[in-house]
């Protein structure tokens, strides 16, 4: 008689094995075009409404279709959301990689696969769910044109019954993610149910990872920082956007069109409260952004690092006019070609310190979509306050992923617009000198074109002017010129965000990090403490000039760690711009620059080595 | 005693706003004595003056060069940008976003419109933003002492010997082709027809182009020079004679009505072109182009208003902004409410 192999048939938890609850990473590897991302929205979307505290990462290509995708779904009962360097659940549905993916994974891990791949051959460490997706979704989607877009959402149905994601919750994040398209919910709902009904009848769990639901997403919210910055820019009431299209950026003008669309349409006249154009280029974009900033409209670019090389020109001139804007940088890796669609902290020192001759400039650094949105509102008071362009400074990671947040708060502080004078100010005062430093904080007074009064007039231009705006080459006037406006930098540090801090109870180790870097550092902390037995104080920077608090902060520790999302240890070359020879010995750096975002263990490992070699 | 009866002094000659001459002049030029760019801020500033502009509506522009100097040589009153190299047309359009009611009067040069900057000289033309955009033309960078630029006409010899052998590019034939809706050619030392130009664009309500030849006296005035005052004076040929009409004077003009064309502008102007060469129509885009390409062929410079449509939706009217400018909107109209907040928030949980 010829014998068969008997898979168990009691799953493992059932078999006495302890289940792992709530804490899991789970990889879904596709091919870009294919309709995956709405099957891993889906997923994220129902995991959070089940109250878990849950993240999603998207590590995609620069292309339309047809190139590999990886996208990271991380569900932790402790709240962490950077993402985890190794995932437990592997879903491979991209025959290109699925071989590689399948032999990174750790042993133990899980590996869901359409069974035409015959990936279990690979490995026997693992688990493996073979899923005969073509058979089951052709039922369920008779146009075969349709079918390679909802066939995903079959690893949906599976991973519901392995995992224990109540389907009702999949059917609602289907509703939320369609809204108004109820066919196309249906046709996904029904892939996703079979998915589900298969993993029912013919799988037998075999590792032991569940989710449960708990009640940790209670009134919070999903969204993409670069959403949460076109939400904070509306509130922040500004007037004129201009841009020109760059990953990982344009979502942010895109968003900002759709809601000030809505939301921003004068009601008595039907007409807009504000302009969205669509410049030629980036230099354009800056240009229209100053002409505006100048002629006294809220104004706005968004771009990326390409394009803020492009923008150093403007920058400068915005710089030496004193014309208020800002500019979002959704940083992302190097030039052209290659990894746009990657993060990084890549563009911190030339942004700090953009265009030529002697300028430099604020930068907001936010690390979550609520400071995106409070520091969007933040930057427009600040430009028109300091009357200079303001950076702020995000990543792809935080701009296009999508993640879990506090709702924001509504902004409490009016709008400020700044010293500007109107035609009766400048009539009582008998003239005006846009230049001259009235009130020793080194901003001076301006006027608005359109003022009407016959000595409100003035003429915008570089560096050589005068106080009274008029053109000169003298030495004297230059250097003054350039004085103040060092001193009105100077002023600013106690006006952008002030950093946070978390002091530790040893003075051994400090940490300094910025950013989507922040949500690694928090979960390293943790490691370092319960693993290493280091006590780590911690400094988040939210802005630049650095504030007081950062030199005490140096001060105070013996080994001070930077964490950059470059490789050549940006925000560490800022900060030895700044600190003492006794500062800059303590400072040691930590950089991670493969285009992933920043996880955890990556930190920690790399201090702990430096700890070692101390 | 002194119960003065002081004579009123003479009244000083007012334009229809009631402002004097002197409100429209700017500071002293620093270009070259007899530099055709200063002869075009003279008839900027007659233009502005006899039309009633209002200088605290004007803003003023330019990019860098010469040309982009003389926005400080008129209506010293008015407001004014100094930009960047090339880059006029992006603050430009910037600052009519933030506040349509300026009158917009940008300046520059051959180089910093032909060259550095046609990128956004051309996406200024699609938009048709209202603005007045001079280019005082020389063919020449003069500021970096006489380089030749991209308006250089083929076989055009600098003073130092190198003979330009690349073909120029037609900046009214690429304003015409891309959408502007005034397009003009004139020459810096023809005072009647770049005033009456001038005062048409002034009325016009879209993007008014004016190519100006305006020779360089110092780099580029000399015999082998298609930019210098003798050889324009030889080869212009107006396509019309150009006359302007103010909307609140009365046409009483002495047209043969057979030979004249009246073109109405936005605000109820009349420009008026006696014609001198009969087919000319400058409502025909196609007929303005074919003209300019064959008179280049002849080697000839055509000056007057070669094309025109006062019909047109400027830029701003079709981003449908409010009427008043955006600048200085008050809170309660660029901050939504806190309803408004809430409703996103329950929209992403």
């Amino acid at each position: 008689m010829a014998t068969t192999h008997i898979e168990p048939q009691v799953d493992a938890i059932s078999a006495g094995r302890a289940p792992i609850i709530n804490d899991l990473s789970i990889q879904v590897a596709t091919v870009n075009g294919s309709g995956s991302q709405t099957a891993n929205l889906v997923l994220l979307r129902a995991i959070f409404q089940m109250g878990i505290p849950v993240s999603g990462k998207n590590l995609f290509p620069s292309n339309i279709a047809g190139l590999p995708t990886w996208f990271t779904i991380r569900a932790s009962k402790d709240g962490y959301i950077a993402r985890r360097r190794d995932s437990e659940y592997m879903v491979a549905m991209n025959p290109e990689t699925a071989e590689e993916d399948v032999l990174g994974l750790k042993a133990g891990a899980v590996c869901i696969y359409d069974e035409r791949l015959n990936l279990k051959r690979l490995r026997d460490d693992i688990v493996f769910y073979p899923i005969p997706f073509d058979t089951l979704v052709t039922p369920v989607c008779p146009d075969a044109r349709l079918r390679k877009l909802v066939r995903n959402m079959v690893y949906d149905g599976v991973l519901a019954k392995l995992l224990g994601i109540e389907m009702e919750e999949i059917q609602k994040a289907l509703q939320k993610q369609f809204r108004k398209k109820a066919k196309a919910a249906e046709l996904n709902w029904n892939a996703a149910r079979v998915g589900f009904e298969f993993a029912e009848k013919n799988l037998v769990k075999a590792d032991v990872h569940t989710l449960q639901r708990m009640d940790a997403t209670h009134g919070k919210i999903l969204i993409e920082g670069n959403a949460a910055t076109a939400l904070g820019s509306m509130f922040a009431g500004v007037t004129v956007v201009t841009w020109y299209p760059i990953t990982p950026s344009s979502t942010v003008c895109e968003t900002l069109t759709d809601y000030m669309k809505r939301y921003r349409i004068d009601k008595e006249t039907g007409k807009a409260t504000f302009a969205i154009v669509q410049a030629e280029d980036e230099l354009a974009a800056l240009g229209m952004a100053l002409g505006a900033g100048w002629a006294g409209a809220r104004s706005m670019t968004a771009t990326s690092g390409p394009g803020v090389s492009l923008m150093s020109e403007f920058t400068g001139f915005g710089y030496y006019v004193e014309i208020p804007t800002v500019i979002f940088d959704i940083q992302r890796v190097g030039p052209s070609t290659g990894l746009p669609t990657r993060t990084a902290q890549g563009d911190i020192l030339s942004t700090a310190l953009l265009s030529h001759g002697d300028t430099k400039h604020p930068m907001l650094l936010p690390c979550s979509p609520a400071e995106c949105f409070s520091m969007a509102i933040e930057a427009f008071d600040l430009a028109e306050d300091m009357q200079t362009p303001i950076f702020v400074m995000t990543d792809l990671d935080l701009g296009m992923n999508t993640w879990m947040s506090d709702t924001f708060p509504y902004p409490e502080k009016p709008i400020a617009r700044g010293k500007v004078l109107s035609a009766d100010d400048v009539r009582r005062m008998g003239g005006f000198e846009r230049y001259k430093d009235v009130d020793g904080d080194g901003i001076g007074y301006r006027t608005l074109p359109g003022t009407p009064d016959r000595l409100s007039g003035w003429m915008a231009r570089g560096s050589g002017h005068n106080e009274k705006a008029i053109y000169s080459e003298r030495a004297d006037v230059y250097v003054n010129n350039v004085d103040r406006l060092a001193r009105k930098f100077e002023n600013s540090r106690h006006k952008v965000p002030a950093p946070i801090t978390v002091e530790a109870a040893k003075p051994d180790v400090g940490i300094i990090a910025y950013g989507t870097s922040h949500w690694a550092l928090i979960e390293s902390l943790e490691q370092l403490r319960h693993e290493q037995n280091i006590d780590a104080g911690y400094l988040r920077l939210r802005a630049y000039p650095f504030a007081q608090e950062v030199h005490d902060f140096i001060n105070r520790y013996q080994r001070i760690y930077v964490v950059d999302q470059n490789r050549d240890a940006q925000m560490l070359g800022l900060l030895r711009l700044e600190c003492s020879a006794a500062q800059i010995a303590k400072l040691r750096s930590v950089r991670h620059y493969d285009g992933s975002s920043l996880d955890a263990r990556s930190v920690t490992d790399e201090i702990v080595s430096q700890e070692a070699a101390k | 005693m002194a119960t003065a009866t002081v004579p009123p002094a003479p009244s000083a000659k007012t334009n229809r706003i009631g402002l004097e001459m002197s409100i429209y002049k700017g500071s002293k030029s620093t270009l070259c004595a007899g530099c055709g760019h200063n002869a075009i801020s003279e008839r900027i500033i007659e233009a502005c003056y006899e039309m009633g502009v209002e200088p605290h509506r004007v803003a003023k522009f330019s990019g860098i060069g010469c040309s982009s100097k003389s926005p400080a040589y008129f209506l010293n009153s008015a407001y004014g940008m100094n930009a960047v190299h090339g880059r006029m047309p992006s603050v430009a359009t910037g600052a009519l976003l933030a506040n349509r009611n300026l009158f917009a009067v940008g300046v520059s040069g051959d180089g910093d419109t032909a060259s550095i900057g046609v990128g956004q000289f051309i996406h200024l033309m699609r938009r048709n933003l209202p603005i007045i955009y001079i280019i005082e033309d020389n063919g020449c960078y003069g500021l970096t002492k006489g380089q030749f630029s991209a308006t250089a006409d083929v076989g055009s010899k600098l003073k130092t010997g190198v003979v330009n052998d690349l073909p120029p590019i037609d900046t009214c034939a690429l304003a015409i082709q891309l959408g502007a809706t005034y397009v003009a050619r004139s020459f810096s030392g023809d005072k009647r027809q770049l005033l009456a130009l001038i005062k048409g664009a002034l009325a016009h309500n879209g993007t008014a182009m004016l190519d100006v030849i305006s020779p360089c006296v110092t780099f580029n005035d000399h015999e082998g020079s298609t930019k210098s005052y003798s050889y324009v004076k030889d080869h212009d040929e107006p396509v019309a004679d150009v006359s302007f009409v103010p909307f609140f004077e009365d046409i009483t003009v002495d047209y043969d009505p057979g030979t004249t064309t009246s073109i109405t502008m936005h605000d109820g102007s009349q420009v008026l072109l006696r014609k001198i060469n009969e087919e000319f129509d400058p409502t025909n885009k196609g007929a303005a182009l074919q003209m300019l390409t064959e008179s280049h062929d002849k080697g000839e410079i055509v000056t007057g208003l070669f094309y025109v449509d006062p019909k047109r939706e400027n830029f701003i009217d079709q981003l449908n902004v409010l009427d008043e400018p955006l600048a200085t909107l008050p809170e309660s109209k660029v901050r939504p409410s806190r309803e408004v907040l809430e409703q996103v928030m329950q929209s992403l949980m």
